[in-house]
């Protein structure tokens, strides 16, 4: 493969990355705030709502008792499963671009750690709240 | 021919049996991405076929944790795990604990119990705590790394 088509190839890889994994934070919360604003006219998104739904103590299970149990309280650093001591990447986009960027994985995980740590499945102003949270502070 | 022969040494250096059962083995995509977010994947060959469906129709209660995922992921990694599973009673726990199975006991049978309430192991499920190059399908007895040492 000729050097001209090879950079071709890897830069069309490079942007399928971005087609895929077609969502942002920003796009995120766009994307909950008009869910919740549809059961909650006026519903305005709050990043310091976001970081007291983080730091929650929920009081549901005794081995993840808040959602810092795992994801540590500095989001910009590794997390540690609270019983599988599994590292778990950090949280912020800012220091991984993972984060946020997949709707599919968000809901993925949004419903298995509320189900577990909140005892429910979290509503969409909490999802907003919590990565407006993450990604402009609180 | 050299390199059909180097091939096969390399092929064969990458398979790990113990106690007869073949570790480092089959991969399929849905279940390494879904069953490693938390843990490493297990190998599918540590239990029965039966365990492994009574564990996939229970994900909502998986050990204290929510493991659900979508159908479609569910389904394949259910398909995976069924061909792929181990047979006959050493692999079987009614707990759908692999650390429950005769095999794993006899596998670990030399492991002191100070080792197992070493704070960097905390319980049995954590392979990698020893198995450090599991992730990468090394399981063998050369690549085990005891902590504090």
């Amino acid at each position: 493969m000729s050097a001209k088509k090879l950079c071709c190839a890897l830069l069309l890889l490079a942007g399928m990355n971005q087609v895929f994994a077609g969502d942002t934070p920003d796009s995120l919360v766009a994307g909950y705030v008009a869910e919740a604003s549809a059961t909650t006219p006026g519903f305005t998104v709050s990043g310091q709502r976001g970081k007291s739904f983080f730091l929650k103590e929920w009081g549901v299970s005794d081995k993840m008792p808040t959602c810092n149990a795992c994801h540590g309280k500095n989001l910009k650093i590794e997390g540690k499963h609270v019983v599988t001591d599994k590292i778990i990447k950090p949280m912020d986009p800012s220091v991984n671009p993972e984060r946020f960027s997949s709707s599919t994985k968000v809901e993925k995980w949004f419903k298995r750690n509320c189900k577990e740590v909140a005892g429910r499945e979290c509503t969409p102003a909490e999802k907003a709240d919590f990565i407006q949270f993450i990604t402009h502070g609180g | 021919m050299k390199w059909f022969t180097a091939l096969v040494f390399v092929f064969a250096s990458t398979v790990v049996y113990a106690d007869g059962v073949k570790l480092s083995g089959p991969t399929q995509p849905q279940w390494k991405s879904e069953c490693s977010g938390c843990h490493i994947a297990y190998p599918p060959q540590l239990l029965t076929a039966g365990n492994w469906q009574q564990l996939m129709g229970g994900l909502d209660k998986h050990f204290g944790a929510n493991a659900t995922m979508a159908p479609n992921d569910s389904k394949a990694i259910q398909d995976f795990l069924q061909r792929n599973a181990g047979s006959g009673d050493k692999h079987s726990a009614s707990s759908l604990r692999i650390s429950d199975t005769t095999w794993f006991k006899r596998e670990h049978r030399e492991v002191s119990n100070k080792t197992w309430a070493n704070p960097a192991v905390k319980n049995r499920s954590n392979c990698t705590a020893c198995h450090v190059n599991a992730e990468r399908g090394d399981w063998s007895e050369d690549g085990v790394r005891l902590p504090g040492r």
